[in-house]
């Protein structure tokens, strides 16, 4: 229950930030001045809609988790829903399998629940099965992984994958230019290359650097895993004598990555993560290696997520809010986790 | 290469295109294949990128890039040769990687982290070396079982975490940041396991027995081989590799995880066709499969090196994989 505050606090604060971001399409990252805002949002303003209503069955369905953040994201979701008495969660097994995941939300619209969290594999597969729901009268809260269709979800909620590259580029791009480095050799290490939501993140780290007039010198896909992590970061070491700056868009591969950093004994340049787990904000903190920043994709929305379908399938609103319901979408920005400030992010870092 | 001809009785051809061919000089000659295949990726590296490939750190990242994926392919290569086909070698060594990194097991130290991960190896592949043998079950099914199983089991153990080997451990981390004579520990360890492999296929009665069951089993077990035990001992064999491969990605990655050695078991496969070892078994070479890994690890590494992405590279590999049996069929050809 120590947490409570908080996490309200950090909704409200992503609802606040993300219905500006609706209209401004969230050009803002600048690290300092946003990052404060959640934890500045006032955790009493709750106006009674934490007081036990009507109760209500919410119905649950993610990825399997292989990864720290899907993991986080499914714990978070059970922590938020155990705060209520008159919330009963039923989350279906997570499944990788696009095809399964589409049976268990079937079972979820079967047993009639009050409202349907959903963190589809895919949203452009899901979309079908969620419209479904919304056709049979359940409100479908789509946790990041946005669905097409907007007749297919009642809430949208999730990060800023396109602002994250956005925050990367700002960190790096500032850094290189405070140094007065001219030419940078920037690599970017991805996830998962074919993913909207990597394509999405290269174009906004590509857009910030611009800004500054640099570019990307190279970059590769590392699939999201240690492993691979190492071995991309290994032969790019081997074909850059000399980098400046590197982005890699995952804290859980950049696990390995830094393996591999060690591996070289390199350390000529910088390293910028990204997700923020609590291992790269421990490493930020004790400032001994080349990771010296990472930004934000909190896991924290899927608790979010809970908390919006209990007050929808309750009918009410969000009361700090001048609107009578839940809006229909709500962006939460990425912010920059540096040293200075890397302390009160750690709470909200999920361990890999 | 002599044995094979004697352990294969010549009244037994179980593959119209081989039967009986000289093998020896057939090794010899495609292996010069695949040295060739080697020197001119090394020369497109070497024009590509002067400054970058023919350095002595770059050779050094290969070889430790090679290294975990070599060590599995060796033991693949006993159990093709042997007739069959291990699909279960990458979750294995997954499975092995995270039960040596609990928590539990490392705070017994780094031996007991080893220790562990090379038993858990031989144990997942005594379990279908047993199945396969005694159980009478298709080698692809039982190994299809063991995978999906050991990759479960994964992931149920690190509760789908990634866990990192705690720095009272450094000894495995050791294994990839030492280095002796300019090279990892862990290409050591590689080295090591080729060249046992290499003798216990060449020069012991259990290789010969190796390409004996692999060539014709009823032959085989005529001419008195316990197939049912030495077929078990292959598949012990292979997983013995993939925990010995846990704790060479454990090094490297400073982590256990149940993500480890993803498709590790295709990669392995491949490595081991290029190498021209047939998928029928009976004959083939642990240097053909090294030298076939070795083909892929240079073409990933050149990829990365001219910036070209991962998608190129996978269209490259099936090319290089029909390109290497096709070969394979014209040398087995001329060859009769």
């Amino acid at each position: 229950m120590t947490q409570h505050p908080g996490r309200r606090g950090f909704l409200f604060g992503g609802a606040v930030i993300g219905a500006g971001a609706l209209i401004t399409a969230c050009t803002s990252n600048e690290p300092a001045a946003q990052a404060s805002a959640p934890a500045a949002a006032p955790a009493a303003a709750a106006g009674g809609n934490d007081t036990p209503g009507d109760k209500v069955v919410i119905g649950f369905s993610a990825p399997a988790a292989d990864h720290g953040w899907i993991a986080a994201i499914s714990k978070n979701a059970a922590d938020a829903a155990k705060q209520y008495s008159d919330v009963e969660l039923k989350a279906v097994e997570p499944t990788n399998d696009i095809n399964q995941q589409i049976s268990a939300v079937e079972s979820l619209i079967q047993a009639k629940v009050n409202a349907l969290v959903i963190l589809p594999n895919d949203g452009q597969q899901l979309n079908q099965v969620a419209r479904q729901a919304m056709d049979a009268g359940i409100p479908v809260i789509n946790l990041d992984r946005v669905f097409p269709d907007k007749l297919s979800y009642r809430t949208w909620i999730g990060g800023d994958n396109y602002g994250m590259g956005v925050a990367a580029g700002n960190y790096i791009g500032k850094t290189l230019k405070d140094k007065g480095v001219a030419d940078p050799v920037i690599l970017e290490i991805q996830g998962i290359a074919t993913l909207p939501l990597t394509q999405d993140r290269s174009k906004g780290f590509a857009d910030a650097l611009k800004t500054f007039g640099f570019k990307v010198t190279a970059q590769q896909d590392a699939k999201f895993t240690v492993e691979s992590g190492t071995q991309v970061a290994s032969n790019l070491l081997q074909a850059h004598k000399k980098i400046d700056a590197i982005w890699n868009h995952d804290d859980d591969q950049g696990i390995g990555v830094l393996a591999a950093i060690k591996e070289a004994g390199r350390s000529e340049f910088f390293m910028v993560g990204g997700a923020g787990s609590a291992n790269a904000m421990r490493d930020i903190q004790a400032d001994s290696g080349v990771l010296k920043a990472t930004v934000t994709y909190s896991p924290t929305m899927a608790a979010s997520a809970i908390k919006l379908a209990r007050l929808i399938a309750q009918g009410k609103g969000m009361s700090d809010l001048l609107e009578q319901q839940v809006p229909q979408s709500i962006t939460l920005t990425s912010e920059t986790v540096v040293k200075d400030n890397a302390d009160k992010y750690l709470p909200t870092g999920f361990e890999s | 290469m002599t044995e094979v001809d004697q352990a294969a009785p010549a009244n037994a051809p179980v593959k119209p295109a081989g039967a009986g061919g000289p093998l020896g000089r057939l090794g010899e000659v495609r292996h010069l294949g695949l040295v060739a295949a080697l020197v001119l990726l090394a020369i497109v590296g070497v024009v590509t990128r002067p400054e970058n490939f023919a350095t002595s750190s770059n050779l050094v990242s290969i070889l430790a890039l090679a290294s975990t994926i070599g060590v599995i392919t060796v033991g693949m290569t006993f159990v093709i040769i042997g007739g069959g086909i291990d699909l279960s070698v990458g979750a294995v060594m997954a499975l092995a990687s995270v039960w040596a990194t609990t928590l539990a097991t490392q705070a017994y130290g780094p031996v007991v982290m080893i220790v562990c991960a090379v038993v858990v190896g031989t144990g997942a592949g005594l379990l279908s070396g047993f199945l396969i043998a005694y159980g009478r079950m298709v080698a692809f099914i039982a190994t299809l079982a063991m995978m999906v199983a050991g990759r479960g089991l994964a992931q149920r153990m690190s509760n789908q975490r990634t866990q990192l080997v705690q720095p009272d451990n450094s000894m495995i981390v050791d294994l990839s940041t030492t280095r002796v004579l300019g090279l990892p520990l862990l290409v050591y360890v590689f080295a090591l396991v080729v060249l046992v492999g290499w003798l216990v296929l060449n020069r012991t009665t259990f290789g010969r027995r190796t390409y004996a069951v692999g060539g014709n089993p009823e032959a085989a077990r005529l001419a008195g081989i316990n197939v049912r035990r030495h077929t078990l001992m292959l598949y012990a064999l292979s997983g013995l590799c993939c925990g010995i491969a846990a704790v060479l990605i454990m090094a490297r990655t400073t982590t256990g995880s149940s993500t480890h050695g993803d498709l590790y078991e295709l990669d392995a496969i491949a490595a081991v066709i290029i190498g021209g070892t047939l998928l029928t078994g009976g004959r083939g070479t642990i240097i053909g499969s090294i030298l076939g890994l070795l083909i892929f690890t240079v073409i990933t590494n050149l990829f990365i090196l001219n910036g070209l992405n991962t998608a190129d590279q996978l269209v490259a590999k099936g090319v290089i994989i029909v390109a290497a049996v096709l070969l394979q069929r014209r040398s087995l050809k001329s060859a009769t």
